[in-house]
């Protein structure tokens, strides 16, 4: 196969999102919901709790909104990454699946790209999300909404993957539900999406590594940094390398008979 | 071009679902894949069409392993699923436009070969038209036509007809028929229902994982002393008529 075709091919699959989400865009607008809430009514109640120092990237003292924006970024994408993956191996998506793997290309090619572009979709939602944080007075340096891309496509990607590991390999937890409560939830307060890691290590230092060793936080903080401009090359290593890691396992390690795609019961 | 199978052996954990399979489609042929429910049918489209990996045996396509040239043979390779495979939000040219894409064409190939395909399945009024819209034989079109736009020169049917009505069947059938007499299309077509089935059809008898039986249906008959496929197909299962 030539280059052209591996392109057409990307085209093809980005552009069916696409039209998928806009056919659906109530139901993305309904899902911008959620990290609103959490912007407007969570941060208003716990700011005065919570109170925030001048830490990195910042370079004073900033609103709770402020601080928690970029995790409600990768909480976005956390939702629609794991929504989607259990979608493609379980429900809505087994059609499109199954013509996707009728394609002579290879498949982790194939994988990757339909992880890629379910992301962009969430991405659009996150740019939909930072102009209307804007409101309350989230303003990020206008080129942060450039520099801020690279890591939420490595954020997307890495969850994506994660959501096809999941979805593909434990059975138990084949539903949203399960994945809400064993996956989603466990990453997202573990980690500096609404607290910074330091505030963590003074309530409890054991708690403070597991977020250390959650990926989820590092991906926050490539977020968080490149949206405000600043080089975090911890965050940026870790979130690439565990992004590689998990497409490389998601992709190789996929088993259409483990899941619905057949049609016929998985084994 | 030819797709041999060879000693193809599949289990879902202790259970065996295909147990030695061995046949070889003749070119430009319509073979009718004969088996009820649980027979094994799906289980053989998955290894075909490489959705399940193979366990033991091997399936090879003009003399090329599905193992080692996966990728050619999916080119030659269209496949109808037995479960609608169309997304009923978008519109048929955007369906055909996906697969399209999938095998690498571009936008105005697309473009072209969709409109060629739909005119021959007399749907060319309909490509704007989300897929919703149009009732099963006529979803079921889309998705034929949208398997021969690579130009596959085998093409498998799952279950083709499954939910359709007498009418829409035999239709379908006839069709696909015709692709096979006109463009030289090989086909395999699985199904339960012996009346989609013609007496010199090359026919497959799958039963219980095994190939009971391969060859054209009227030998079958007069081979096991039979006057119809029905109780032919009783003759060597056991089982009640399908």
């Amino acid at each position: 196969m030539k280059a052209a075709h591996y392109w057409h091919c990307f085209v093809g699959i980005q552009g069916r999102e696409w039209l998928r989400f806009w056919q659906q865009r109530t139901r993305f607008a309904s899902a911008l919901v959620r990290p609103l809430l959490w912007l407007v009514v969570f941060a208003a109640g716990f700011r005065a709790v919570l109170g925030i120092s001048i830490i990195p990237p910042y370079q004073t003292y900033i609103t709770y909104e402020t601080y928690i924006a970029p995790g409600l970024c990768g909480m976005i994408i956390l939702f629609n990454s794991m929504q989607g993956a259990l979608s493609m191996v379980y429900d809505r998506e087994l059609g499109s699946m199954r013509v996707l793997l009728m394609s002579p290309l290879p498949r982790p090619f194939l994988l990757v790209t339909k992880l890629l572009a379910m992301g962009t979709v969430s991405i659009g939602q996150v740019y939909v999300f930072l102009l209307l944080a804007r409101l309350v007075d989230v303003e990020p340096p206008g080129w942060g909404y450039l520099a801020v891309l690279p890591s939420l496509l490595l954020t997307s990607l890495m969850l994506g993957a994660l959501g096809l590991l999941i979805a593909t390999w434990i059975k138990q937890l084949e539903n949203f539900a399960g994945v809400m409560n064993f996956v989603i939830f466990p990453m997202f307060f573990l980690s500096s999406a609404l607290y910074p890691l330091w505030r963590m290590n003074e309530a409890s230092p054991w708690l403070y590594w597991i977020c250390q060793f959650n990926p989820f936080t590092h991906a926050v903080e490539a977020i968080r940094f490149s949206l405000y401009l600043e080089w975090n090359p911890a965050a940026f290593g870790i979130t690439t390398g565990v992004t590689l890691a998990l497409a490389l396992l998601a992709t190789t390690g996929f088993r259409p008979q483990r899941t619905r795609i057949l049609g016929t019961k998985s084994a | 071009m030819t797709l041999q199978a060879d000693r193809l052996n599949f289990r879902y954990g202790d259970k065996a679902v295909l147990r030695d399979i061995s046949f070889e489609l003749t070119p430009g042929h319509f073979h009718a894949l004969l088996g009820p429910n649980g027979a094994g049918k799906s289980t053989l489209f998955g290894l075909l069409t490489r959705l399940l990996a193979m366990q033991q045996g091997d399936i090879s396509f003009a003399g090329q392993s599905l193992k080692r040239q996966s990728s050619s043979a999916m080119r030659q390779i269209g496949v109808v699923f037995q479960q609608n495979a169309l997304d009923l939000d978008l519109t048929v040219r955007q369906n055909l436009q996906y697969h399209a894409a999938l095998h690498g064409l571009s936008r105005r190939e697309a473009r072209r070969r969709g409109d060629r395909e739909l005119a021959r399945f007399g749907l060319q009024d309909r490509a704007n038209d989300a897929v919703r819209q149009l009732n099963g034989g006529h979803r079921r079109r889309v998705e034929i036509a949208r398997a021969l736009l690579h130009q596959p020169s085998l093409l498998l049917l799952d279950e083709p007809t499954v939910g359709l009505d007498v009418a829409s069947r035999k239709a379908l059938n006839q069709h696909v028929r015709q692709l096979c007499r006109e463009d030289g299309l090989t086909v395999l077509w699985a199904t339960h229902l012996i009346e989609e089935v013609q007496p010199d059809d090359r026919v497959l008898i799958l039963h219980q994982g095994q190939l009971l039986a391969d060859g054209p249906g009227g030998a079958l008959c007069w081979a096991h002393d039979q006057s119809t496929l029905a109780d032919t197909f009783h003759a060597l299962t056991g089982a009640g008529n399908l």
